[in-house]
């Protein structure tokens, strides 16, 4: 097994998220936020720039960077890059830190 | 296509139960089980014929679950369009239509919504008669249970705005929940059962007969279904549809619907559109089979569980997505582990029963929680999606909503409300009042 296997969490087997304060954490302590790949427009952006903000979401098979709170634990916001077929979580990172995708999705 | 084996053409003289495109005279009376059981059951054909796809069509449905086939069969035997295929990646009945818990039920909260559940659950009291095939139509009931006062509030409200449509909804106190479901822990020290709410004319249905059901009649109608045949992407022209790549080559098509309920951003990335669509995993559990206990299909209303008995004695149950974007069809223990304690709080005498099987299906849930019927910013594309974890008793009526929609170019009168620019205009249909966030719907 290489490390990227030993990565994809089983069948039936839950995330486990390796939190940058409190280390490797159960799915179960955070709630998940969504897309974190879209930002918000600027205020004069216009209409058709906020609905696609608000409603339209790339939703793709593989990579996926995603918010998860921490809210059983420091209450910080992560950003996760989780692929949504295999679950192998490749990073987690704070906000402020630049966001760390896989070579293969960039 | 069925190669003519020797065996076939003995079978052939031996009965008449064979149609000349190969596919069984559907004949499934006492006698023929009777001589099929004498000769070892060697007679039996596919239900529906297995079709190599022509070079065009003037109409590719994508995606062979109940939505795909029934918008296909309606599009056949309502509007005359024969010139139609179901191009489906797998085999008809493996995706969610194969996978749901089968309930169908029409009592919604906005009137929009009641008005195109309950369309189709009378279709569904007529389905047998349309598709002639026993899907096992079984209006046992559906019983939602409420726990708070503020929850009787919420839910006397939509009874009554069903029952301005004609709907049934009939309140239950204490003592008739009981009477109905003795199993049910009335007096639970947190969460003890006020009353309940219950729609009569609700049920299950056969959910695997229903796929076959309308891929035989759409077949019977002219339909071609095409098995193993994956689309990989959508081809356009000036802003038009002019077909699909597929595993098995290109087909050209002047009109082409999106039916693949969880792979619906997927397909629709290929021609650069984004859909206010999540994909998440949806979980199921069966237990092993027991008497019958249970003889209406129960929900929970202190967490998310619902609950009804197979004919074959399962208990079939299951509860909320997982709660984030995946593909995987499976789901993980946190959410079985979630379901299962909401299902010991209501019924705990359940607790010895042993779960015999669990699975899950990738769910296409949309940002307000509801389906979505709709043409697309691309000319000759439309979409049958969004469905969430709903979509199983809307099929007769997404079907005939959605050829009506590709026929006439005209929304149907019970699904106008289900277009695209519904976001954009600001007429959500939040059934749950969660917001533009999928995994809380
Ligand atoms: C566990 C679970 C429980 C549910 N319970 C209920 C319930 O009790 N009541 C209810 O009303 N609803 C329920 N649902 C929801 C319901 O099953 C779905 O909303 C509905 O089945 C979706 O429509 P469909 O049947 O067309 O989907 P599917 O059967 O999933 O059909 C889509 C098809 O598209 C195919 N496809 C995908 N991509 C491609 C491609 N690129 N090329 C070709 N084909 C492709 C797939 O293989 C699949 O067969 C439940 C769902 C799940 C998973
Ligand atoms: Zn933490």
């Amino acid at each position: 097994m290489n490390a990227a296997q030993a990565r994809i969490p089983g069948p039936t087997e839950m995330l486990r998220i390796q939190c940058p304060h409190c280390g490797c954490r159960d799915e179960t302590e955070f709630r998940y936020r969504g897309d974190a790949s879209i930002s918000r427009p600027l205020a004069d952006a216009g209409e058709a720039a906020f609905v696609h903000y608000v409603y339209h979401r790339n939703n793709p098979k593989g990579w996926h960077v995603e918010w998860w709170l921490h809210v059983s634990g420091c209450r910080a916001v992560l950003r996760v890059v989780r692929h949504t077929v295999t679950h192998e979580i490749h990073s987690v990172t704070l906000p402020q830190e630049p966001v760390d995708i896989p070579w293969e999705a960039r | 296509m069925r190669e003519p084996t020797t065996n076939v053409k003995i079978q052939l003289k031996r009965t008449p139960n064979v149609r000349s495109d190969g596919t069984d005279s559907g004949d499934y009376g006492l006698l023929r089980l009777l001589r099929e059981g004498i000769f070892g059951h060697g007679g039996w054909r596919p239900a529906w014929h297995k079709a190599q796809p022509r070079a065009h069509y003037r109409v590719l449905v994508i995606g062979g679950g109940g939505q795909g086939l029934a918008t296909a069969h309606a599009l056949a035997t309502l509007h005359g369009i024969t010139d139609v295929a179901v191009l489906e990646k797998g085999p008809i009945g493996l995706g969610n239509v194969g996978r749901n818990t089968t309930i169908i039920r029409s009592n919604y909260f906005h009137p929009d919504n009641v008005r195109f559940y309950e369309h189709s659950l009378q279709l569904w009291e007529q389905l047998e008669r349309t598709l002639n095939f026993n899907v096992m139509v079984s209006q046992r009931g559906t019983l939602n249970l409420f726990h708070t006062e503020a929850q009787r509030d919420l839910f006397t409200r939509r009874a009554n705005g069903m029952r301005l449509q004609d709907v049934d909804a009939v309140p239950l106190d204490r003592k008739e929940v009981k009477s109905l479901v003795p199993l049910v822990d009335l007096d639970h020290g947190r969460f003890p059962v006020l009353g309940g709410f219950l729609q009569p004319r609700g049920g299950t249905v056969r959910h695997d007969a229903v796929a076959w059901g309308y891929a035989r009649a759409a077949s019977r109608a002219g339909v071609d279904i095409v098995e193993h045949c994956e689309v990989r992407r959508i081809v356009t022209a000036g802003g038009r549809v002019t077909g699909v790549e597929t595993t098995q080559g290109f087909i050209g098509a002047d009109i082409v619907c999106l039916a693949v309920a969880g792979h619906s951003s997927t397909l629709a990335s290929t021609v650069g559109l984004q859909l206010p669509i999540e994909s998440h995993v949806l979980q199921a559990f069966v237990t092993e089979a027991i008497k019958p206990v249970l003889d209406v299909v129960l929900t929970y209303g202190a967490g998310h569980f619902y609950i009804s008995q197979s004919d074959k004695g399962g208990l079939v149950f299951g509860g909320h997505i997982d709660g984030y974007n995946t593909y995987g069809q499976r789901g993980t223990l946190p959410m079985a582990e979630e379901v299962a304690a909401a299902g010991l709080t209501l019924l705990p005498g359940l607790g010895r029963v042993r779960v015999l099987r669990q699975w899950g299906g990738v769910m296409d849930m949309s940002m307000d929680g509801s389906p979505l019927i709709s043409r697309t910013p691309i000319e000759g594309l439309y979409l049958n999606g969004g469905w969430c974890y709903g979509g199983f008793k809307a099929i007769p009526a997404g079907g005939v909503a959605t050829a009506h929609l590709i026929a006439t170019g005209e929304p149907h009168a019970i699904a106008r409300h289900m277009d695209l620019d519904r976001f954009a205009d600001g007429r959500l249909i939040d059934e749950r009042g969660a917001g533009p966030y999928p995994w809380a719907h």
